[in-house]
């Protein structure tokens, strides 16, 4: 599924191992996306390869990190993966909806390459249905995080200091039996498929969600990528780290063209 | 979500997030259903340059590869280009899915649905397709790996043409006072020809079979 991109360094460029992979859930509000998005630009990472696969619905524009005329007619589709050897950070960005029944198999597919590839540990930025809160997660941090068994062992600990909140699970048949809890995360798109499915595989895999609602969900994004650097130290927090990160260009009339002026 | 008048209904997630699939586990009928389902949209693509005798495997040698996506482009190929004299029909891709199924004949009507596949008598490496029956999501890989899989894609040069409303392009003016209809177009690296007209802009992108 995996294509790597022709450079000089061959296959130096698709190396992956003891790389962190950071990937999107594509969920509500598409925040996961926005948050990779800003990691994307902000480090003006190389595109080492993309996903061949037939999960995803197609799409193809020109790149949408372009800082100039020179750089900005490189295409670019719907899953693709970029790198930054420096700080062992390969990314996948996913830009379209999963076909309906294609989830599952992209998910299996996407394990065994994160299998085979090497990988230390996958970070997945997500976002879940703010409405869908109860009364306790109303009040306080709208973030949360996950940690599959093998890489609580790890970093366990850093959660604890960091002062994070883990995602409550809730009862798997509220109102009737309030004993047996489940973990539901509605909206997350393949979040939780992905997660459980590393529990089970023994990868190591970190979740970070954010609660939020379909709108403007740039601060979301914002927010998201703050946290996940709170843990990664991408870039060194600073009293205003939101100003650090990189909007890129395709960020753009996000909500449509210009109004006609005859409307006013 | 809450609506303005207080009633609680499911919002349609933008992010294509469909909740309810994650919940269901599939009956050994559900899977029957799906297969039964998934058999009656996959795609046909029959050649009529594939006598009894060639090879199932046997690839079509292509130069030049036309594509017109939609009634617009195929329409154009057809008032411009087509005609008896110069192209014949070697090929044809028979679909079905909930929007469209495609007509067997190939004396077709502008307004039917039909994905036909011409070859320029004067150069056979020379094909055309017109397709103008919607290719559903989940049939557009499909159609690629049927369709690219008979040819030899050594030099291989694929021009595909189609439309979009011009409500759908982003850009800072509104869009009701650009000059319309206007051509973008995107191409790969290896086009290394002269394109005709402007590349297209961030933001704007271009999905479903032309993305394909």
């Amino acid at each position: 599924m995996f294509v790597p991109c022709e450079r000089g360094g061959g296959s130096a460029s698709s190396d992956f191992k003891g790389f962190t992979l950071l990937m999107p859930a594509v969920s509500v509000g598409n925040v996961g996306q926005l948050a990779i998005d800003l990691v994307i630009s902000t480090f003006n990472m190389t595109k080492v390869g993309y996903f061949y696969t037939d999960c995803l619905v197609p799409m193809v524009g020109n790149n949408p990190y372009a800082t100039a005329e020179e750089n900005s007619t490189e295409l670019s589709i719907n899953a693709e993966v970029y790198s930054l050897p420096s700080k062992k950070l390969v990314v996948l960005q996913i830009r379209s909806p999963f076909i309906k029944n294609k989830y599952r198999p992209f998910c299996q597919t996407l394990l065994s390459w994160v299998e085979s590839s090497k990988c230390a540990r996958v970070v997945l930025l997500s976002s879940s249905h703010a409405y869908q809160r109860n009364d306790e997660q109303l009040l306080g941090t709208p973030l949360r995080y996950l940690l599959t068994p093998d890489l609580e062992k790890a970093v366990g600990g850093l959660m604890q200091e960091l002062n994070w909140k883990e995602m409550e699970k809730v009862a798997a048949y509220p109102g009737i039996n309030d004993t047996e809890k489940v973990l539901h995360i509605p909206g997350g798109g393949i979040t939780k498929l992905l997660f459980t499915e590393s529990c089970s595989k023994g990868i190591q895999m970190a979740v970070l969600l954010k609660f939020c609602s379909e709108g403007d969900n740039i601060p979301d994004a914002f927010a998201l990528v703050n946290y996940l650097n709170e843990w990664l130290q991408l870039i060194k927090c600073e009293v205003n780290t939101s100003s650090q990160w990189k909007i890129p260009s395709s960020w753009r009339l996000l909500f449509g063209s210009g109004l006609p002026p005859a409307l006013f | 979500m809450a609506t303005f008048f207080g009633e609680v209904v499911v919002a349609p997630s933008r992010a294509g997030v469909d909740d309810e699939e994650e919940a269901r586990d599939e009956t050994p009928e559900d899977r029957e259903i799906r297969r039964e389902l998934e058999k009656k949209r996959e795609i046909d693509v029959l050649w009529t340059w594939k006598s009894a005798e060639s090879a199932a495997d046997e690839q079509l040698v292509c130069s030049k590869l036309i594509v017109a996506i939609g009634h617009n482009a195929a329409a154009f190929l057809s008032s411009f280009i087509l005609d008896s004299v110069c192209w014949e029909v070697v090929g044809v891709v028979k679909l079905w899915n909930e929007w469209c199924r495609t007509t067997s004949t190939t004396n077709i009507l502008l307004t039917d649905s039909f994905c036909l596949f011409y070859r320029l008598i004067a150069d056979p490496t020379v094909l055309l397709c017109q397709c103008s029956c919607y290719v559903a999501e989940d049939q557009q890989f499909q159609w690629l790996e049927k369709v690219f899989g008979c040819m030899r894609r050594e030099g291989l040069q694929v021009t595909i043409l189609s439309t979009c409303p011009v409500a759908d392009y982003k850009t800072q003016e509104s869009t009701l006072t650009l000059p319309s209809p206007f051509l973008k177009a995107l191409k790969t690296k290896e086009f290394k020809e002269h394109v005709c007209c402007p590349l297209l802009e961030q933001p704007n992108i271009v999905r479903d079979l032309p993305a394909a």
